[in-house]
């Protein structure tokens, strides 16, 4: 069974330009899949649909066989929580230092002060944050707020890891830490959901390749080819 | 779990409170005025009820009798009064009192008491001051007065004269804008209640604004409204307490130096002439001092709790 799969999803916006054009697809447990497509390709559309941060005009988004849409607010949170979130715009809580963003999103699926007080630094060390555990965002370079996102979204130990754009504010060298990090989350056995229009960042992932153009995937690559 | 749960709702509402910084003391400057315009309510209506009452105890009705009136007869009148609905006392000043009264007034003065003397007999008539319940009532009275029997048992005359006439316009006025008064006050009251609370409202909904894209990014960690809305809401009711604090210090000490500040601005001689109004604050405030708290404080943390509520609720159809 997939776990996700996207069943003709259209969306339009009011302005009457189209996001997404009948979109179908299906992820499997365990898989990195890498959409790539130019900007305005409806990549982050495609995401936002995921988390249900936006809502299909048309079609519906199954995770595990349930409609995201069709969920009650307290399953929603239940499935935002075991869905991790990366952002390319890195989405940190400002007034909270590294440590509380990762710890917020641990006291939002209900864990204690122990299991947090424990976590929170395993998983900043795993991203090589642990002696920038206090610093609020705005003490950080862009590669180290992504490094406290990544973690953040990794902390719950969730079954999928979705990344937008995780590396489009970053320099080249920050890139590659970021790749290794993520491609090591996918080996652990989470599944990743990535998009880029990065070259690079496909190369060293490979893996499965969506590529979309104007809201249409317009190609299905195994082999990690990057088109365009 | 429970408690956990609380805890971490009023500690990241402390946090935020303090991070906020400077947000939070505009914040609490802004929320300090508005409830500061309560505390004008509060003393305003103090001030006014104050005034009404000094201005209604200085309006009566006097009724002087002809100096053999018999003083059985002026009683039986006194009893008589008393028992309208509309008289709310009725004082007998005899003509011997009268004269006492006289005398203790002008003992410095020989030349006015030499002048007493020299006229031999008490010149003072008997007097009935009667005061009615409102203003408005005192023509009822005059009325009833006119269509009494003017004469004693006896048949002497005993009604001199009733001073209502003289005095009607003034107390035909005050029983018009007495109410008038009460009524404008009210909608000033009311107004600027609407006002403070939709400044207070739209201060806190400014500060939320501020962290709109945070409260999408918890809902986005799965994070339930309740538990993004309670740290929100634990600021508002320390905004809505601290401001409540600041304004009962502010209006604790606009009370007590008010009388200061009315001596300097009137004079001494015109505090005294109008007496009435200096003191008026500081003996309220200290007097109800309880339900001034009350109304300060219970409306900053309802206030700011209702607010930032209402605010949040915005931003979480995420």
């Amino acid at each position: 069974m997939p776990m996700i799969y996207f069943d003709k999803v259209t969306r339009v916006y009011p302005d009457e330009s189209i996001a997404l054009d009948s979109v179908s697809f299906t992820v499997e447990p365990k898989e990195f899949v890498t959409i790539v497509g130019h900007s305005g390709a409806g990549k982050t559309t495609l995401m936002k649909m995921l988390i249900a941060e936006d809502r299909p005009t048309q079609g519906s988004i199954f995770f595990e066989s349930k409609n995201i849409h069709k969920l009650k607010k307290k399953e929603m949170n239940k499935l935002r929580r075991r869905i991790g979130t990366v952002f390319q715009d890195f989405r940190l809580i400002r007034d909270k230092t590294a440590y509380e963003n990762i710890a917020f999103a641990m006291e939002a699926s209900g864990k204690t002060d122990k299991e947090i007080a424990s976590d929170v630094p395993y998983v900043l060390d795993l991203v090589n944050l642990g002696d920038k555990m206090w610093n609020f965002p705005h003490q950080m370079s862009g590669g180290e707020k992504q490094r406290v996102a990544i973690a953040r979204a990794i902390v719950n130990q969730p079954d999928i890891i979705i990344a937008d754009e995780p590396t489009g504010n970053l320099d080249p060298i920050n890139i590659i830490e970021i790749v290794k990090i993520i491609k090591k989350i996918n080996e652990m056995g989470t599944t990743v959901l990535l998009t880029t229009h990065n070259k690079e960042v496909v190369d060293r992932v490979g893996g499965r390749v969506l590529t979309m153009e104007k809201g249409k995937i317009i190609r299905d690559d195994k082999a990690g080819k990057y088109i365009l | 779990m429970i408690i956990t749960y609380f805890k971490r709702i009023i500690r990241t509402g402390f946090i935020n409170f303090w991070r906020n910084g400077f947000l939070s003391f505009a914040a609490l400057i802004v929320l300090t005025l508005s409830l500061s315009s309560f505390g004008v309510l509060i003393f305003g209506s103090a001030f006014g009820r104050t005034l009404i009452e000094e201005v209604k105890n200085k309006v009566d009705i006097n009724v002087y009798f002809t100096l053999n009136a018999p003083e059985t007869s002026i009683l039986e009148l006194k009893k008589t009064i008393e028992n309208l609905p509309e008289v709310e006392k009725v004082e007998y000043v005899s003509r011997e009192q009268a004269l006492t009264s006289f005398k203790n007034k002008w003992k410095d003065n020989t030349l006015i008491l030499q002048g007493l003397n020299e006229v031999g007999s008490n010149p003072f008539p008997a007097v009935l001051n009667i005061k009615a319940k409102e203003p408005s009532q005192y023509a009822g009275i005059a009325n009833y007065l006119d269509g009494k029997d003017s004469l004693s048992k006896d048949g002497t005359a005993m009604v001199d004269k009733v001073n209502y006439n003289q005095n009607k316009l003034v107390i035909d006025r005050l029983g018009r804008i007495i109410p008038a008064v009460q009524k404008g006050g009210l909608i000033f009251a009311a107004i600027l209640v609407v006002v403070a609370i939709i400044i207070i409202f739209n201060t806190i909904r400014l500060i939320i604004y501020n962290s709109k894209d945070e409260i999408s990014v918890m809902k986005l960690v799965g994070a339930s409204n309740s538990y993004i809305r309670g740290p929100f809401v634990m600021s508002g009711v320390m905004y809505g307490t601290i401001s409540g604090i600041l304004t009962l210090v502010v209006l604790g000490i606009f009370a007590f130096y008010s009388d200061l500040a009315i001596i300097k601005f009137a004079g001494v001689q015109g505090t005294q002439d109008f007496s009435l109004i200096v003191n008026v604050f500081s003996i309220y405030f200290k007097q109800n001092f309880g339900e001034i708290f009350s109304i300060i404080m219970g409306s900053g943390v309802v206030l700011g709790a209702i607010s930032s509520y209402l605010a949040v609720r915005r931003y979480l159809n995420v």
